[in-house]
């Protein structure tokens, strides 16, 4: 099949979605890549390097839209400038790898169903275990902290890190990240790596290790309430909650330099977190990012797309943070693409199968044959970090019987045994039948406390005591010369001393050998 | 000596032998212990020999010479991989002794009764005795023959075995009941047919159980011999042999139910044995599909350094290729780079309790980075690379996820959570229990073919 290559059309986009890495990798899975010319310009990605790396590079943008079986692009499809719709470019029957927020689109998801093609949007992959490596949200997430961190210092007048010098004291930048998804954790570690003193809050307490992995405190409110929704993402919390944490930040917003919020609901409006109140209260000079700005932002000031000023607080409302990195958010956007291709083909023989029996893929498919197909049924598995157990099945199932019914039993049928030996066995059996119970119990006791590595020398250790049945032959070995029972008693003597000697001696040669790390 | 000092010295040598079993308990204090059991024996026969009523020096001294002769060269000689096979002999010497004596016991003309009841329970304890004895012998001599590899480890199995054995008891529980209270002649006939059937009770034990089970049948007759001693003991009227033999007994019974444990079997399905000999159509038909990806000892040896963990798995491959020297090797090349070697133990791994502890301990490898499975399981998802050399069954993942597997709810170490599971193997043979592996299919598995010793002294040179 020929993947397809489009360049981006949306103004500021610079991303691409195949880098000549990933197209040698997917001629490897058996495709033809056709990219079109300057697709990769903006990335720094040459078409020379396309073509060496196997690529057929075309200038016609439409060429590649009508000759490909699946075409792969980081935006959706938007209107070009000559006033067609890239949707209507499109082969019926052939597939659309992109981001698409379907929600948001719903009239361009009708347009493509019309248009009779699959589409599978990487902003639909489902936040299981399995699909990491296809999950671009989460490596275009990842490149947006890092990034908002680098516009937040270029907008800052000060050094992230604390420095005492000749010329005075500069104190550390202190930074807060409002929701710890995978932006809220890159930019702390970003911040932390420049130096700053980092804080962060979200409303999922089981991301507290993780913050703290990274360098940073983890702010908390003092209530009780999970904001751990489905597939890993916050849901909306009770009004009580809010109200404390917007406490906490007003708290914060006097003493921080830099607040970057990440905070966002699934299908729903960014929550207003950063009133103008507390852009008020902050230091002139400080700055806030917002990466919610395009769901209308986590702070009341924030104009999206822009950088603007308010209260002498620069806040940053870009929305096109990943496009700022753009090599790098090309590179891994590639590959995420690449490893969903080869998901699709698992034969490796350049033909894809939407196989919607595959969660995943079920997940990611939006549109099949012409067909809408989104919302998919919810993911069952949460990302959150629960680790399955190995299941473990025995064969024969355990009968369960009281445990303490069993003591009884056990206690019930020796004291009968004792009992009846009591009543019937003459006084010296009883204080030799004493000493052999007492002895087994000791011997329980004693037992149970050796380490498993010492259950050889164990064994061979109470193989040489019980040559202590010499003790026996000895007693016997003095009868009449030349009787059967001196004849068996000397045998018994000779070979139990055997025992004795060589069980004790090569007992002494293996703990001989146990040693600890330095001896 | 009189008979209240030999009786205390017989208390002083009973307490000695806990204080040595306790011991144990750690490996810096084991080698006092074993001396508390050396002195302990030697208050004993001393106590024993100086006593009145032993008077035939000429006899003790030639036989107790010449036994700790005997004794002090084969423990001198063994090698420590054969360790499980002179385990298995001594027991057998234990229980042929405990059978002497009891022949002895019984046609002793010195010993007077006073009552009817005292002579019933004298003669069933002698009775008990030989037939614990008879057993304990031919069952260890079986299992010294096994381990040896003179007798097949496959278990063998007779037809209507389970009906002969249970003929034999009742058989022996009759000859039992003519024993008691008969004259001389009879009593004697009847306690020679008994000794017969369970010396040949003691065969078909063992003879069914298989290799792999090994750990509970050296555990187990380890049991016997004490008791054996113990009902000596009775029969003699000698504390110091019922205390010796019950702490021996409790202590080979206490270690056949950790083994069976480690192996998630019944204690009395080990004994009925068979295991091995119908399992290959247990599992297999429907097992995992993959390849096996082969790796050269130059790439394991590239793998271990630059790995970060380490964990080394050995079986009893590694005992019967002797490669523990060379793993040895590798582990202090590798720890001297930085790498963080550990080993992990199977309690059923090799074919005695606590086999692996020895064999890495005779190689020099520091007993406190050789961990238990119960220690090092957990760890495995952090691990580099783990290197399982000769073991099979006690890796294999279809104990926890195969309900069909005849190992299912076998505690295994779980390997293949680490990143990397290098498998050093003869062959893509099955392990003794006839279980496929469905381990050396996975994805992070490579397989390194050849004798253990041989590939280990490859990545030992490649490093």
């Amino acid at each position: 099949m020929r993947i397809g290559i489009p360049r981006e059309t949306q103004p500021g986009e610079r991303r691409v979605a195949a880098s000549p890495e990933s197209v040698e990798q997917l001629i490897k899975l058996g495709f033809t890549v056709v990219v079109e010319s300057g697709a990769g310009m903006a990335s720094h990605f040459h078409d020379d390097a396309y073509d060496q790396a196997g690529a057929e590079v075309v200038a016609n943008s439409r060429e590649v839209w009508s000759a490909s079986d699946v075409v792969i692009k980081v935006m959706p499809p938007a209107a070009t400038a000559s006033g067609e719709h890239e949707a209507d470019l499109m082969r019926p029957g052939a597939t659309l790898i992109s981001f698409l927020w379907p929600a948001r689109n719903g009239e361009l998801l009708q347009r493509l169903a019309a248009r009779g093609v699959n589409v599978l949007a990487m902003d639909a992959v489902p936040r299981i275990s399995r699909a990491q490596k296809l999950d671009a949200l989460s490596s275009m997430a990842n490149i947006a902290g890092y990034r908002a961190v680098i516009e937040a210092a270029e907008h800052f007048g000060r050094f992230f890190t604390g420095q005492i010098t000749a010329a005075g004291k500069i104190p550390p930048a202190k930074v807060m990240v409002i929701g710890a998804g995978v932006a809220g954790l890159s930019a702390l570690g970003t911040a932390a790596g420049l130096g700053a003193i980092v804080r962060a809050f979200d409303t999922r307490p089981e991301v507290k290790e993780q913050v703290e992995s990274m360098g940073a405190e983890f702010l908390e409110v003092e209530m009780e309430e999970e904001g751990g929704g489905e597939g890993g993402y916050a849901k909306v919390m009770s009004e009580a909650f809010i109200e404390a944490e917007m406490a906490l930040f007003a708290a914060q917003a006097r003493e921080v330099d830099i607040i970057i919020t990440t905070a966002l609901i699934p299908g729903k409006p960014a929550p207003k977190l950063i009133t103008e109140d507390m852009v008020k209260s902050m230091a002139r000079g400080s700055v806030v990012v917002d990466l919610a700005a395009e769901q209308g932002g986590n702070c009341a000031c924030t104009v999206a797309g822009e950088v603007t000023e308010k209260h002498g607080v620069t806040i940053i409302g870009y929305t096109d943070l990943p496009s700022r990195l753009a090599t790098q958010a090309s590179r891994l956007y590639a590959t995420n693409i690449r490893h969903l291709l080869a998901e699709l083909a698992p034969g490796k023989d350049g033909n894809i199968v939407i196989d919607m029996e595959d969660e995943v893929i079920r997940g990611t498919t939006v549109v099949k044959a012409g067909e809408i197909t989104w919302p998919p049924p919810p993911p069952r598995i949460s990302a959150a970090p629960a680790k399955p157990k190995p299941t473990r099945a025995p064969v024969v199932e355990q009968k369960k019987r009281n445990p303490l019914w069993n003591t009884a039993a056990i206690m019930g049928v020796l004291a009968l045994v004792f009992a009846g030996v009591g009543a019937t066995a003459p006084p010296e059996f009883l204080n030799h039948f004493t000493v052999f119970v007492l002895s087994c119990f000791i011997g329980y006791k004693v037992v149970w406390s050796v380490t498993p590595s010492l259950h050889t020398p164990l064994i061979s250790v109470t193989n040489a005591i019980s040559g202590i049945i010499v003790v026996g032959a000895l007693l016997q070995i003095s009868a009449p010369p030349g009787s059967i029972v001196t004849v068996l008693a000397f045998i018994a003597v000779l070979i139990s001393t055997i025992n004795i000697a060589g069980g004790f001696l090569v007992t002494q040669r293996m703990l001989g050998m146990f040693r600890k790390q330095d001896d | 000596m009189s008979s209240g000092l030999t009786t205390a010295a017989y208390l002083a040598a009973g307490a000695l032998f806990i204080l040595s079993l306790s011991g144990l308990s750690h490996p810096e204090s084991a080698r006092r212990g074993n001396l508390y059991g050396m002195v302990g024996m030697f208050v004993a026969i001393v106590a024993t020999v100086s006593m009145t009523a032993v008077t035939n020096y000429a006899l003790i001294a030639p036989a107790m010479i010449i036994g700790a002769a005997i004794g002090l060269v084969v423990a001198r000689r063994v090698a420590m991989t054969a360790m499980p096979q002179l385990v298995a002999m001594l027991h057998s010497f234990v229980g042929l002794a405990a059978v002497l004596v009891g022949f002895a016991t019984y046609l002793d003309p010195g010993v007077h009764h006073p009552g009817e009841v005292e002579r019933t329970i004298h003669e069933i304890e002698i009775y008990l005795g030989v037939l614990i004895g008879a057993l304990t012998f031919t069952g260890s001599v079986v299992a010294f023959g096994k381990l040896q590899g003179v007798i097949g480890s496959k278990p063998l199995i007779f037809p209507a075995r389970h009906w002969l054995n249970l003929g034999l008891l009742l058989a022996s529980i009759f000859a039992g009941y003519w024993f008691v209270g008969a004259n001389p002649g009879l009593g004697l006939t009847m306690l020679l047919a008994m000794t017969m059937m369970a010396l040949l009770f003691g065969v078909l034990m063992v003879v069914a159980i298989g290799g792999a089970d090994m750990p509970v049948v050296i555990s187990m007759l380890n049991s016997y011999s004490g008791w054996a001693a113990a009902a000596t003991g009775f029969m003699l009227s000698n504390d110091l042999l019922i205390i010796t033999g019950a702490l021996v007994g409790s202590s080979g019974a206490i270690l056949s139910y950790i083994m069976c444990r480690a192996m998630n079997r019944h204690f009395l399905s080990v004994i009925a044995g068979g295991f091995g000999a119908t399992a290959t159509s247990g599992g297999g038909d429907d097992g995992e599909q993959g390849e096996v990806e082969a790796i050269s000892a130059e790439e394991t040896a590239q793998l271990l350094l630059d790995a970060d963990g380490v964990v080394i798995v050995p079986g009893y491959g590694m005992a019967v290729a002797q490669a523990q020297h060379s793993i040895a090797e590798i582990t202090a090349k590798l720890k001297s780079r930085g790498v963080d070697v550990r080993f992990a133990i199977h309690p059923v791994a090799g074919r005695m309790p606590g086999h692996m502890n020895v064999l890495l301990a005779e190689a020099r490898v520091p007993y406190d980075i050789v961990l238990e499975m119960d220690e090092i399981n957990a760890d495995f998802p952090g691990t580099d690379v783990v290197l399982v050399i000769g073991a099979n069954d006690i890796v294999n993942p279809s104990a926890q996820t195969d309900p069909g597997s005849p190992i299912a709810g076998m505690p295994v170490l779980e390997v293949w959570n680490a990143r990397t599971v290098v498998v050093m193997k003869r062959s893509m043979a099955t392990g003794y229990a006839g279980v496929e592996n469905p381990l050396f299919l996975r994805e992070n598995t490579r397989m390194l073919f050849g004798d253990a010793r041989a590939t280990a002294e490859a990545i030992q040179g490649a490093l």
